[in-house]
């Protein structure tokens, strides 16, 4: 990997970030012809509109309000919340460390779940295990994270079963097995919908290799045939799947945000929700934004390990 | 046109989808006429039972029928999903186009700034326009549309960079057509069956979207009998009477695997390489 790619791969992600913060701010801040009226109602005082318009520098040129904001958002300060009037800045870096253990969790199972079973499909093409993968993949991608995440409340957490909580949170400091038995079905929830997308890639990767050359001069070779498989195909088709992880990620924000909701998880995508509901701009800018970014940077993460592990390709 | 549907038909998921695609026009068609009963009208001497020979899906919290309100929101729920995806489709073929077509440090700032707003989800995304537009029906299809509209606009524009070399491009150019005419004309229509494909997929993915926006109270608000504020509404007594969620999630769940199983289908079919 080349230092010029890496410089490149880090100047694209300034842009991103530059892009998205403008969007984001843009959208929710400079689009609506009136911000306060938006905030507060029809039936507004004018007392009460003139101090939201002072607490957001509404009566600034829309450039003011932005360099303002993104001045602020620079050196950590994101504004206060309008609702609760504390800073935004912490409210949201300790949200997301809590979505950050669910997203994390919720990665590692689809890992250990989705590749196994997408290559099993890959090797026994058309045969029974493969069309059982295929069609549990379709019925993945095609449920709604609210749907799935309810039909597991409806079964798992029934009063008289008491199996798992259907809401809460734990932290782990306080007690690592509740907090895991909290975290237990949201982490279902994401795992089956991403496990189906995930499924689906690394098997026609797996196919894609398991029908190229060089596979089929190992096997002409007589070399034996689960070193042909691990040694030849899956390594190689295991480099794509590290980009389909970190698409993903952009699926697994849009769950996290549902999946929170629905069991009352205190993460960043639930404070979202209810800034959204409560149209506090702050929190909803500094959310959107953090989110965002995650997913950029995840993309960037992919980048660079598909450019280590891969060598073949030159980097310019 | 019959060809494709044709060759779709000997394709196993196209087949699927084909049929499944069916039987929700005909839901979409004739659902409202054939529906038992008046979606909205209250039966409080039935509330929340389960599936009866009166009630084949059973009733929700106020003794609505189930099976009348999915038939009646089949109609909503499907077009809506198009809308969106058609606002997404024309928003971003249009962006695609222009930037391809124009090349240069344009085609360069246009995919810069397509490829930073790619990475704000769709979920997030439309959330954001629903807090400008206020939650209801119409503006979470406003929203998804714009927020496919990137993803759109890469495909279209890798189509118009694929056609642009092309000869009848430059004989077209050398007739002296102009700009508008040659994108019109000469490179929109490569762009159907890839879009087509990519579409078909959309239209599973925004009634999806649409539903859970109206799941977390950003779209359709009550009465309306949209699927995903079904499930919403009833979950406050969802261990009461598990059929007020199961029902609406396998129709929302039905209906994205046709859309699926159709877009697979048609990329094979329309794809010449594996023609």
């Amino acid at each position: 990997m080349s230092l010029a790619y890496l410089v490149k791969r880090l100047v694209y992600l300034l842009i991103t970030a530059l892009v998205v913060s403008i969007i984001v701010f843009g959208i929710t801040q400079i689009l609506p012809a009136n911000a306060a009226q938006m905030l507060l109602g029809e039936f507004a005082t004018p007392e009460a509109l003139a101090a939201i318009e002072a607490r957001l520098g509404l009566d600034q040129p829309a450039y003011r309000q932005y360099l303002d904001w993104i001045g602020g958002v620079l050196v950590g300060d994101f504004g206060t919340s309008l609702r609760t009037g504390l800073p935004v800045g912490p409210t949201v870096v300790d949200a997301m460390s809590r979505s950050l253990t669910l997203a994390g969790l919720s990665l590692l199972m689809v890992t250990i779940v989705a590749i196994p079973l997408g290559v099993l499909a890959a090797v026994y093409q058309g045969r029974k295990i493969d069309l059982g993968v295929s069609l549990t993949s379709y019925i993945g991608v095609s449920l709604p994270e609210f749907v799935l995440a309810t039909l597991l409340l409806v079964w798992l957490t029934r009063p008289e079963l008491g199996w798992f909580p259907a809401s809460g949170y734990v932290p782990f400091a306080d007690d690592p097995l509740k907090a895991l038995w909290h975290l237990a079905l949201p982490v279902l929830t994401l795992t089956i919908v991403l496990t189906a997308h995930v499924m689906r890639m690394v098997r026609s990767e797996m196919v894609d290799v398991l029908h190229s050359d060089y596979v089929r001069a190992a096997d002409l070779r007589g070399l034996p045939r689960h070193s042909v498989l691990f040694r030849h195909a899956l390594r190689n088709s295991l480099l794509p799947t590290i980009t389909v992880l970190a698409l993903d990620v952009g699926y697994l924000i849009g769950g996290i945000i549902v999946v929170e909701e629905i069991f009352a998880f205190p993460g960043v995508g639930r404070l979202l929700i209810v800034a959204v509901q409560q149209r506090d701009l702050p929190l909803i800018q500094a959310g959107a934004l953090i989110m965002a970014m995650t997913y950029a940077f995840s993309n960037l993460l992919a980048d660079f390990a598909y450019a280590y592990l891969d060598r073949r390709i030159q980097y310019d | 046109m019959i060809e494709v549907l044709k060759r779709l038909l000997s394709h196993p998921q196209g087949a699927i989808g084909l049929g499944l695609g069916a039987i929700l026009i005909l839901a979409m068609a004739f659902g409202p006429l054939v529906a038992p009963y008046d979606p909205e009208s209250f039966d409080y001497s039935a509330r929340l039972v389960g599936p009866t020979a009166n009630h084949w899906m059973g009733t929700d919290q106020f003794g609505r029928d189930i099976l009348s309100r999915l038939l009646w929101g089949a109609r909503s729920t499907v077009l809506l999903g198009f809308t969106a995806t058609l606002i997404g489709t024309s928003l971003g073929a249009a962006v695609g186009i222009l930037s391809g077509f124009l090349g240069g440090w344009i085609d360069d700032a246009i995919m810069r700034v397509v490829d930073a707003t790619m990475a704000i989800p769709n979920l997030l995304f439309a959330l954001l326009i629903v807090t400008v537009l206020g939650p209801s029906g119409l503006n979470a299809v406003i929203a998804i549309g714009i927020a496919f509209a990137p993803g759109m606009a890469r495909i279209a524009r890798s189509v118009t960079l694929a056609t642009r070399n092309h000869d009848y491009v430059s004989a077209a150019v050398a007739r002296g057509e102009s700009a508008a005419y040659i994108m019109a004309r000469e490179i929109l229509p490569n762009m159907v069956a890839p879009v087509i494909v990519e579409g078909t997929i959309r239209v599973a993915f925004a009634i999806m979207l649409l539903a859970t926006l109206s799941f977390l109270g950003l779209g359709a608000q009550p009465p309306a009998p949209e699927w995903g504020l079904m499930i919403a509404e009833a979950r406050g007594f969802m261990f009461r009477n598990a059929w007020t969620i199961v029902w609406p999630g396998l129709a929302i769940a039905t209906v994205a695997i046709a859309f699926n199983l159709l877009g697979d289908g048609l990329r094979d079919v329309l794809n010449p390489r594996t023609r």
